[in-house]
């Protein structure tokens, strides 16, 4: 997995709450059995006029003027500021996938959805909760200066402005220490690999049901 | 000291080992496994020349890109090429690492979330994960079920463990009995409704209470089904006679000696008298009706009896912004009543609501009805190979049929749309299925969720009617 220690980026705004997986990348993608390439799709009704479908070459397909990513001053984002509950709905890894895709490394909101906020760290992608307040500002700030960044430190788990303010973020030590050194987590859980056997021979003794193979 | 919960009795019972950085290794009995978000799992244990830790607690079946059509024609009657290599991996991988697949000519293929159980291979006390959001529907059996993304997929095949941090306690309690014509869905979807669709994110549920107590299998799962729709991963319900009773006889179900020392444990599968839940929630189970949601997201939900909101009552500008951006979408005036909202098609169906009580109780709404002549399409998409073949027994299949309803082969169709069954633009539908964001179930589909009777009832009628009226 890519590292993440430090990150300074374009900050572009999606401002509603509820940010579901579907949104984020619509099921026709979830079709590809790759993990790459779902960039030019991330948030794809909210992105085009047209109906987009797999295999598509979206550079000529009908922009939705009025989305945020479509605006010059967002293009080259790769801090996505947004509201409470993002990522809620499914499962599919798709969604930080295409964020990732698409370039962000970062996205900062209120609150996230428990599996996408799972699943951001399982790609090098950093999703960081900050108060309600504080993404209010920050949501202002971003759109009253073009071109305005935010710098991520990881190891500091903080977010600074361009004033130098810094707001400071919370993290599971596990998730930050795989983030920082870019670790594979199936790595770091078979070094338990004795532990883990021991404990299902345990368990095959006490519950022999678990370990039924169907008749 | 406190008694424990349901949920901390299977988590100290999952327990592999805590670590001292607050991270634990949780071990997985079950792990199901479907075409969508498998195939980049299997290509990474691949690239990093893994094997699966334990093969046989592995279940696999393609659900999400099936037709439901044509099903003798097997995987060349999928027309989509992509759909079609999606269904191939996931064969291919099966064979290859030796996982058991029910493939898609097979009678037991079907709905992860509906074979699970079916067979067995659900059973209490397991944990239990799958690349769907909606393996919460195994907690109706006291197990702690939960959905994964792509990388805890390939992170199970490999370890048959999962890194976890445990979750905060939760009680849904529901108080009294349910009304005639009331369902687990319109239970679940009060409690969206009441909690929202982040109230339960960082818990795990448990659904307690006399209302629940009196529900079969079939309806624990639908409301454990839907944890998800209220932000918390986990869903539970106690175990009981009416679990065991389910469980009992069924393929991978433990037999003579050794099950009466799984019934024995399964019997302790219970929150404690005096357990202490981090949040506690209660409702009047006798004062829910048949719901509708009107939205774009599972807690933009009313009963029947209600009407759609008024952006201009609600203070919390966010909300308000919420509300006018959905009934945008959806095509709703203000104020306007839901028995007002005429439907373009009907879907019975999903892992939610596509079991064999579900499509008793659609059935006997529609005996003797018609499907309404302003309807393009009302369908009944069961959730397995078995279900149908079980509702085909009892004749439901031609009540369907003979009432102008399809009746088609399993799988998840329309719920999500990755197969041909889906909505056009603008077309409202009344849906058993789970979840009504913007596009759901198409291109600018307007989704509607209700329960498989309220589905009934709006196919023959046109648009959304209280079932109880159709009753009596």
């Amino acid at each position: 997995m890519r590292a993440f220690t430090q990150h300074q980026g374009t900050v572009a705004p999606m401002d509603r709450s509820n940010v579901d997986t579907d949104m984020i990348i619509p099921k026709q993608f979830l079709k590809s059995i790759k993990r790459t390439g779902f960039g030019p799709n991330l948030f794809d009704e909210l992105r085009y006029l047209d109906e987009g479908n797999p295999d598509q070459d979206c550079s000529n397909r009908p922009l939705n003027p009025d989305f945020v990513l479509n605006q010059d001053r967002y293009k080259n984002a790769s801090v996505l500021l947004a509201r409470t509950n993002f990522g809620c709905g499914s499962s599919r890894e798709h969604a930080p996938w295409a964020l990732d895709d698409f370039g962000f490394r970062v996205i900062i909101a209120p609150s996230f959805a428990d599996i996408f906020y799972n699943n951001c760290f399982k790609n090098g992608l950093l999703p960081i909760v900050l108060d309600e307040k504080v993404v209010d500002r920050l949501f202002r700030e971003t759109e009253e200066n073009e071109g305005y960044q935010l710098t991520v430190d990881l190891e500091a788990k903080t977010v600074t402005t361009p004033g130098g303010e810094s707001f400071s973020f919370e993290v599971d030590d596990f998730r930050r220490h795989c983030l920082l050194n870019g670790l594979d987590d199936i790595g770091v859980t078979l070094e338990d690999a004795d532990t883990i056997r021991a404990y299902e021979e345990s368990r095959r003794k006490t519950a022999p049901w678990l370990f039924n193979t169907g008749n | 000291m406190a008694g424990k919960t349901l949920y901390d009795k299977l988590w100290d019972d999952h327990l592999v080992k805590q670590r001292d950085d607050g991270s634990a290794l949780i071990y997985i009995d079950r792990q199901l496994l479907h075409e969508v978000t498998s195939p980049q799992a299997f290509e990474g244990l691949r690239l990093a020349g893994r094997k699966p830790w334990r093969i046989d607690a592995n279940i696999a079946t393609p659900d999400h890109n099936v037709p439901t059509t044509d099903r003798d024609k097997g995987i060349d009657g999928i027309v989509d090429p992509v759909s079609r290599t999606q269904v191939e991996t996931l064969d291919k991988n099966c064979d290859e690492f030796g996982i058991l697949e029910f493939k898609i000519k097979d009678q037991r293929q079907g709905i992860v979330h509906v074979i699970g159980p079916e067979q067995g291979a659900t059973l209490p006390g397991m944990s239990i994960v799958c690349g769907d959001s909606h393996t919460s529907t195994h907690g109706a059996f006291g197990c702690l079920a939960h959905g994964i993304g792509t990388s805890e997929v390939e992170h199970v095949l490999a370890t048959q463990c999962l890194v976890q941090k445990k979750m905060k306690n939760m009680l849904v309690k529901v108080n009294g009995k349910l009304g005639a014509g009331v369902t687990g869905k319109d239970v679940v979807l009060a409690i969206i409704g009441e909690i929202g669709t982040a109230g339960g994110t960082g818990y795990a549920i448990e659904f307690g209470g006399e209302a629940i107590r009196g529900l079969s299998m079939e309806g624990r799962m639908t409301i454990c089904n839907m944890s998800i729709e209220a932000g918390a991963r986990v869903g539970m319900v106690a175990v009981d006679d009416t679990t065991i009773e389910y469980v009992k006889g069924r393929p991978f179900s433990p037999k003579g000696e050794t099950w009466g020392k799984a019934v024995e444990f399964w019997r302790t599968l219970h929150s404690d008298d005096d357990a202490v839940f981090d949040k506690v929630v209660e409702l009047d189970g006798s004062a829910i009706q048949p719901q509708v949601s009107w939205g774009t997201s599972p807690e933009m939900v009313v009963g029947v009896e209600g009407a759609v909101p008024d952006p201009a009552k609600e203070e919390d500008p966010i909300k308000r912004e919420g509300i006018v951006r959905a009934l945008k979408y959806m095509g709703l005036q203000p104020n306007q009543k839901i028995t007002d909202i005429k439907l373009d098609r009907v879907f019975i169906g999903s892992c939610t609501n596509s079991r064999i009580e579900d499509l008793r109780e659609a059935a006997a709404v529609v005996k003797g009805r018609k499907v309404a002549a302003s309807l393009k399409q009302a369908m009944v998409v069961p959730g397995s190979g078995l279900v149908k073949a079980q509702a085909e027994q009892e004749g439901l299949d031609k009540v369907f049929i003979e009432a102008g309803l399809e009746w088609r082969d399993p799988g998840c169709s329309m719920c999500l749309a990755m197969n041909a069954d889906k909505l056009g633009q603008g077309e409202h539908c009344a849906s058993t299925s789970n979840r009504n964001f913007e596009g759901r179930q198409g291109f600018g589909g307007r989704t509607h969720l209700v329960s498989p009777a309220m589905a009934a009832a709006a196919a023959v009628t046109g648009h959304f009617v209280d079932v109880r009226e159709l009753m009596n």
